[in-house]
């Protein structure tokens, strides 16, 4: 297996653990990986990106244009950017919910959410959108949209690992106290789509 | 041996322990950090951690150890490499006993730094031999040999990663604890001949030093780090080759395979250069493509070479156009390098035709304690012709729109300096210098002792949030907490101040917006050198409060609480200010400047 996965998103989204769980994952299956993310003062509400490389043969954990079997966005806008390192015919799963950067609020320089999907959708055939609002409540945290978004590539088959990977990867990366909210996070995608 | 998934910084951190490192020190800074705190969470009982105040003392303290015959790391950003740079100096011409690793990370791009400096060149120019790894695994193993030696050559050595090394992440091969070296010392040996530098010692040091590092290039000549891949394929027969080194050159290999196998210079010790093992590399070659960041050290070294064995190949790179002159490489930068180089299409990859999309400057944390004392200030000296001197921290996110509160921003400590240079020629001017508290002790002292001194007139602001915020919360001396996890009396910044003679030191809670704003306008126009201490912790180490909630039918709509603080939770939607329960802390800021009394909850001041 060789594959290579981007998350992006506005710091404090949880990007960098969404990714740490998939290497965890991933190496827990002998699966070589290198990745590499945003750490600094650009996580301070700035955009943000994981690249996660899994497979034998790969020297840089850097990820170029056009080579990305997976993007998962947890912001639309952010999707947007980074769509020109989807290969084509890569999937995208994408959070519906815009983080307007204060910039926005203080020039009226909003843009809408809907915009950003119309565009992803007329561009990536495998595309889905993962309606957050909708999904933090039913899971009943807003913290969880990074397991939420997991859940959603999990089930659309696109990571190359089963639930029960990244269920071993939480337990062994998070305090027990959250493993059910976390649990319950990654399945709400499954629960979704069967309804 | 075991494989475990690391952080370069971290597989450093295990790779000094399995050297048996004896001390470990340094100055938290972006990408270098994660190294002290991987030594602390990991580290046998045996050795000594600490944050120390600052690079220089934290240099001094592992040269201290060196003398003995201990192993020690010393570890900071390339910017703590400046203010370490006075000890380090003279250490090359002093030499250790023990093994000294110096850790220093640069930050191509930059992506948290204020330059764009190459400790490659420091390298050369302080004498000290240094290894640059291009992977996690590579500064694992580097870390070790760079220990060995350094005493086996009696000197510093620097160990260099770039940010994507020390934050990229790789399955990495350690070994187990057991397998770790154990290294005992003798301790310090008194032999003032060696020890104490004179010009005398130095003259004599300077020679061997020189005569030492032309017989390390031959050394490092034959090292395997140093090293060149064949030409292969349909380049076999090419004439042309790529020199790299550090990140790089995984981006140079990953090329190699989609777009052609040129022979291929690795370099992993930039300096002493591995002279005979580039003569090999370029013998044969009409032309050679250097890919490195920041200086063009490889590429001048081998321009140097090709000068002085009169070796007919043009040497490319950042000097001819061929590699950008800033900023980080990426793997698209690079394919595009090497496809212009070696003539041969670049795989399409979709255009970027993208709609407009959000800026996203980095902002202070929705409730960060900051914005409320550079929004007290400016609502105290509202009118009036001041300059604010900013420094090293989050706090420099002050100068965002809409608080605009950081006029100058130049290097750690800097503001108080900067403060007096201009109030001492601008007499009307209210200065005022902001620091945090970890930059006070790290480097603001002598600018407090020569202001009072000297009859400066200006006003000292320290944001005192009681961690080293931007660098991932580190203790320091105010925070009564050492990485040897022990609780120590913490030194208080009041006291430092009145003891310097500075005799109004005010200290307020910053998030009560009106007790700050009398503060400052008490305290500015007071002669001489005036303290405010703003003392509220930092948001993300404090549970927060009960979020505010905006009332939709009291809220008018008049964008203030948008307008003046810049607070991430707040936006703007139909016609009223809205708070994201997500983002909001309940500090209560907004609360206190709305004219309508819509914000409810929160934290309450009164």
């Amino acid at each position: 297996m060789r594959k290579n996965i981007i998350l992006c998103g506005v710091g404090g989204q949880g990007t960098v653990l969404a990714s740490r769980l998939i290497s965890a994952a991933a190496m827990a299956k002998g699966i070589p990986v290198l990745s590499a993310e945003t750490i600094g003062m650009a996580q301070r509400g700035g955009s943000v990106f994981s690249h996660i490389r899994l497979g034998e043969g790969i020297y840089s954990p850097m990820i170029a244009r056009g080579e990305a079997d997976l993007i998962i966005g947890f912001e639309p806008g952010e999707a947007v950017r980074l769509l020109p390192f989807l290969k084509p015919g890569g999937s995208m799963i994408v959070s519906d919910r815009a983080v307007m950067p204060v910039t926005a609020s203080l020039t009226g320089t909003d843009y809408r959410a809907s915009d950003m999907l119309d565009f992803l959708s007329a561009r990536v055939p495998d595309l889905r959108i993962v309606p957050a609002e909708q999904a933090m409540q039913s899971v009943g945290s807003t913290k969880v949209l990074n397991l939420i978004l997991l859940g959603a590539a999990l089930s659309a088959g696109a990571l190359g690992l089963a639930e029960a990977d990244l269920k071993e990867a939480i337990r062994a990366r998070i305090p027990e106290k959250f493993h059910e909210l976390n649990f319950k996070a990654l399945a709400w995608a499954k629960q979704y789509q069967r309804k | 041996m075991h494989a475990e998934f690391l952080m370069g910084n971290e597989a450093i951190a295990l790779g000094a322990l399995a050297a048996g490192v004896n001390l470990v020190c340094g100055y938290p800074g972006t990408p270098s950090t994660e190294v002290l705190e991987t030594v602390a969470k990991r580290r046998g009982e045996s050795v000594y951690v600490e944050w120390s105040v600052n690079e220089k003392t934290a240099m001094e303290i592992a040269g201290g150890a060196a003398y003995a015959g201990a192993r020690a790391l010393v570890t900071m950003k390339q910017m703590g490499l400046n203010v370490a740079s006075d000890p380090l100096m003279c250490l090359e011409y002093i030499g250790v006993k023990g093994g000294l690793v110096v850790l220093v990370a640069d930050d191509p791009g930059p992506i948290s730094s204020q330059t764009e400096q190459d400790t490659r060149r420091f390298a050369s120019f302080s004498k000290v031999p240094v290894f640059d790894p291009s992977s996690a695994q590579e500064a694992y193993d580097m870390i070790r040999e760079a220990f060995r030696f350094s005493e086996e050559y009696r000197t510093p050595v620097f160990l260099r990663p770039t940010t994507r090394v020390s934050h990229g992440y790789a399955a990495v091969q350690v070994l187990d604890p057991e397998e770790y070296e154990t290294h005992t010392y003798d301790g310090f040996e008194k032999d003032s001949s060696r020890w104490v530098i004179f010009p005398r010692l130095s003259f004599a040091n300077h020679r061997k030093i020189e005569e030492r590092n032309a017989h390390l290039s031959d050394v490092l000549s034959d090292n395997p780090g140093n090293r060149i891949e064949p030409a292969e394929g349909a380049f076999a027969e090419s004439r042309k080759g790529i020199a790299s080194g550090g990140f790089s050159y995984t981006c140079v290999m990953e090329a190699r395979e989609t777009l052609g196998k040129v022979r291929t210079l690795k370099v992993s010790t930039p300096f002493p250069f591995p002279e005979k093992k580039a003569v090999e590399f370029l013998s044969g070659l009409d032309e050679v493509l250097c890919v490195e960041e920041l200086d063009p050290v490889i590429e001048r070294e081998l321009i140097y070479l090709c000068g002085k064995y009169g070796l007919p190949v043009r040497i490319l790179g950042k000097q001819t156009g061929h590699i950008a002159l800033s900023g980080e490489n990426t793997r698209d930068s690079v394919n595009a390098a090497v496809a212009a180089f070696l003539s041969v299409p670049l795989p399409e990859t979709s255009a970027g035709d993208l709609p407009p999309l959000p800026v996203r400057p980095p902002v202070l944390c929705a409730g960060c304690p900051h914005r409320a004392s550079f929004y007290a200030v400016k609502q105290a000296m509202k009118g009036r012709k001041t300059i604010f001197c900013g420094d090293i921290g989050c706090y420099t996110l002050g100068n965002a729109m809409p608080l605009d509160m950081v006029d100058t921003c130049l290097c750690m400590g800097a503001g108080l300096g900067i403060a007096q240079g201009i109030n001492h020629l601008e007499k009307d001017r209210s200065c005022f210098a902001f620091v945090g508290d970890s930059t006070f002790f790290a480097s603001a002292l002598p600018g407090v002792v020569n202001a009072v001194y000297n009859q400066a007139e200006f006003t000292l602001v320290v944001l005192d949030n009681s961690t080293t915020a931007m660098t991932g919360h580190q203790p320091h001396p105010g925070t009564g907490r050492t990485m040897m996890g022990n609780v120590v009396d913490k030194i208080s910044i009041e006291n430092i101040l009145r003891g310097i003679g500075v005799t109004e030191v005010v200290t307020v809670n910053p998030l009560n917006l009106a007790e700050a704003v009398e503060a400052v306008r008490k305290t500015a126009d007071l002669p001489g050198v005036k303290a405010i201490i703003f003392r509220s912790p930092c948001i993300a180490l404090t549970k927060p409060h009960s979020r505010v909630t905006i009332d939709p039918e009291k809220c008018v709509g008049c964008k203030k609480c948008i307008r003046e603080i810049g607070c991430p939770a707040l936006s703007f939607a139909g016609g009223k200010a809205v708070a994201d329960p997500a983002q909001c802390t309940g500090c209560g800021l907004c609360a206190q400047l709305c004219p309508a009394g819509a914000i409810e909850g929160g934290e309450q001041h009164a």
